[in-house]
């Protein structure tokens, strides 16, 4: 959680949409520690102003009226930063939502292309993934719905809002800050070693002679996830508690 | 003043095997069941279904009646994925043309507006050009702050033959409203098909006079300019969400689900579900909310 708020340093008054538990969680905690200028949206048709991450609906304080089709002018207007999950994702940070194996005739159909390419050609982007596996980290997505930094690069101009940040696992934290943009790991979580991550990785990371760990949540961290932001334990459902 | 009110059977009658048809909600969200199911019991055959794809799709890819599916993703909401249409599109029985959603907006709009595309970002550098063989990209004539024109993707307008939604609220000439926190794209699928091909259906008809008072003016966004016909179908959307008229159904969602597992399973739901007269159909969901 805390890796999750950590991806949303330093993006001031944007529209902050993690999707899913734990990023909706993470993101809900940037707000209400160092980022209290995100907007948010309540999963469906308003930007609320709750640090509650499931709020009952007459709970809600709403800021904005959002229906679906508004998040297309905070998209294509560069003020949103998603953090989408990824069926699979390459070293480049390509993503693929889409269908597991030849595209014409898929061995799993998966959800769709989505708001994918939108997004990533428009706008900061990060990944959840709560099963790090060699299957998911692979060296080659069978399709690229979301777009990573060497189809950014092949593009040219056509590519300077795309902006992919990070990738955030059950294992570590990855980001692209290498000279030719490939994926590196920036931190392991708190007992997870390197090689736990490389083993669980089809493709080459980069990483430093000294990987640090991912910071612990503070003490006040900790009360809010647990007091304020996710009362119910949400987020124990999605990944366990090791004790 | 033209009373437009028909029945399911005849919006089906006005269809054709081979039309393009969008249909309106989102996933497993107002979906205009009652006239899908219909389509489900009719002839027509060799569909392209244009949808924010939910059990409307699912169902139509299961009963054999799509021949290619335009979306921008599947989805029945609880149920992350969509079954049946994971079946037909694994089973390689449909042809699939992949959308980002914002292009899958402006498709509609393009349309609206009598316009051949609209131009966007959203696809390049993905493998949607690879995917969709109807997406260009072009260099834009108009220069930006840099002085040089952009490389952008071309949307064409899609080429409907009829759209079909479900409101909660309309009179009989084709006025109606949503009530739920979001309207989709029901209006820009209305607008979107030509004239003749521009159905709803709606929770309750009411008189044009009492359409105001049924919730507030910003929530009447289909003028019967926009509409051809109007079917009376209470619970009409069963089993997706329909609010703030009834939430989704999750028993029946989840029995839908379930009878992508075998061939045994879809006759049993369909036998059930599908192959029974609306007014049977509101009585079982009756039975099993009571």
């Amino acid at each position: 959680m805390v890796a999750v708020a950590e991806c949303f340093r330093g993006d001031g008054e944007l529209l902050a949409n993690p999707i899913g538990t734990i990023p909706m969680i993470g993101g809900r905690l940037a707000r209400a520690t160092f980022e209290p200028d995100l907007a948010m949206t309540d999963g469906e048709a308003a930007l609320v102003a709750n640090d509650r991450a499931v709020v009952p609906p007459d709970e809600r304080v709403i800021e904005y009226w959002n229906p679906y089709r508004s998040m297309f002018d905070w998209v294509w207007s560069g003020r949103r930063h998603v953090m989408m999950g990824a069926s699979q994702v390459d070293r480049y940070g390509n993503q693929n939502l889409a269908a597991i194996g030849d595209y014409g005739r898929p061995r799993v159909q998966l959800l769709g292309y989505r708001g994918a390419p939108g997004n990533t050609i428009n706008d900061p982007t990060s990944y959840w993934v709560p099963n790090h596996s060699p299957k998911v980290f692979v060296e080659k997505v069978d399709t690229v719905t979301g777009i990573g930094w060497d189809r950014a690069a092949a593009l040219g101009p056509a590519a300077r809002f795309v902006d992919i940040r990070r990738v955030v696992s059950n294992l570590g934290v990855f980001d692209f800050e290498t000279p030719d943009r490939r994926m590196r790991l920036r931190s392991v979580h708190p007992g997870v070693t390197v090689d736990d991550v490389v083993t669980a990785t089809d493709f080459e990371l980069e990483t430093a002679a000294d990987v640090p760990e991912s910071r612990l949540p503070t003490p006040e961290e900790l009360e809010l996830i647990r007091e304020v932001i996710d009362p119910e334990g949400a987020r124990e459902r999605e990944v366990p508690d090791p004790d | 003043m033209t009373d437009k009110l028909m029945t399911e059977e005849e919006v089906v009658g006005r269809l054709r095997s081979g039309m393009t048809i969008a249909i309106g909600g989102w996933a497993s969200r107002r979906k205009p069941m009652s006239i899908v199911r219909a389509i489900v019991r009719s002839d027509l055959a060799d569909l392209t279904i244009v949808t924010h794809g939910g059990p409307d799709l699912g169902l139509l890819c299961a009963a054999g009646k799509v021949r290619k599916a335009i979306y921008a993703f599947v989805s029945l909401d609880s149920i992350p994925l969509e079954p049946h249409f994971r079946a037909a599109r694994q089973a390689g029985t449909i042809e699939d043309e992949p959308l980002d959603e914002g292009l899958f907006h402006l498709g509609l709009q393009a349309a609206a507006w009598r316009l051949p595309f609209l131009p966007s970002r959203a696809g390049l550098g993905s493998d949607l050009l690879r995917d969709n063989a109807g997406l260009r990209t072009f260099t834009s004539p108009v220069p930006g702050r840099n002085g040089e024109g952009e490389e952008l993707v071309a949307m064409p307008a899609f080429r409907l033959d009829a759209s079909i939604c479900h409101l909660n609220r309309a009179d009989r000439r084709g006025n109606a409203m949503y009530l739920g926190p979001d309207l989709y794209w029901d209006d820009l699928m209305l607008q979107a098909a030509p004239d003749g091909g521009r159905f709803i259906s709606a929770e309750r008809i009411v008189e044009t006079a009492d359409l105001r008072d049924q919730g507030c003016i910003h929530q009447l966004r289909i003028s019967r300019m926009m509409v051809d016909g109007v079917v009376s179908a209470p619970g009409g959307a069963h089993f997706t969400l329909c609010e703030p008229d009834y939430p989704r159904d999750e028993a029946v969602q989840r029995a839908y689900a379930a009878s992508a597992g075998s061939p045994e399973a879809w006759a049993a739901f369909r036998a059930e579900w599908i192959d029974v007269a609306e007014a049977e159909y509101q009585r079982r969901v009756g039975d099993t909310t009571a």
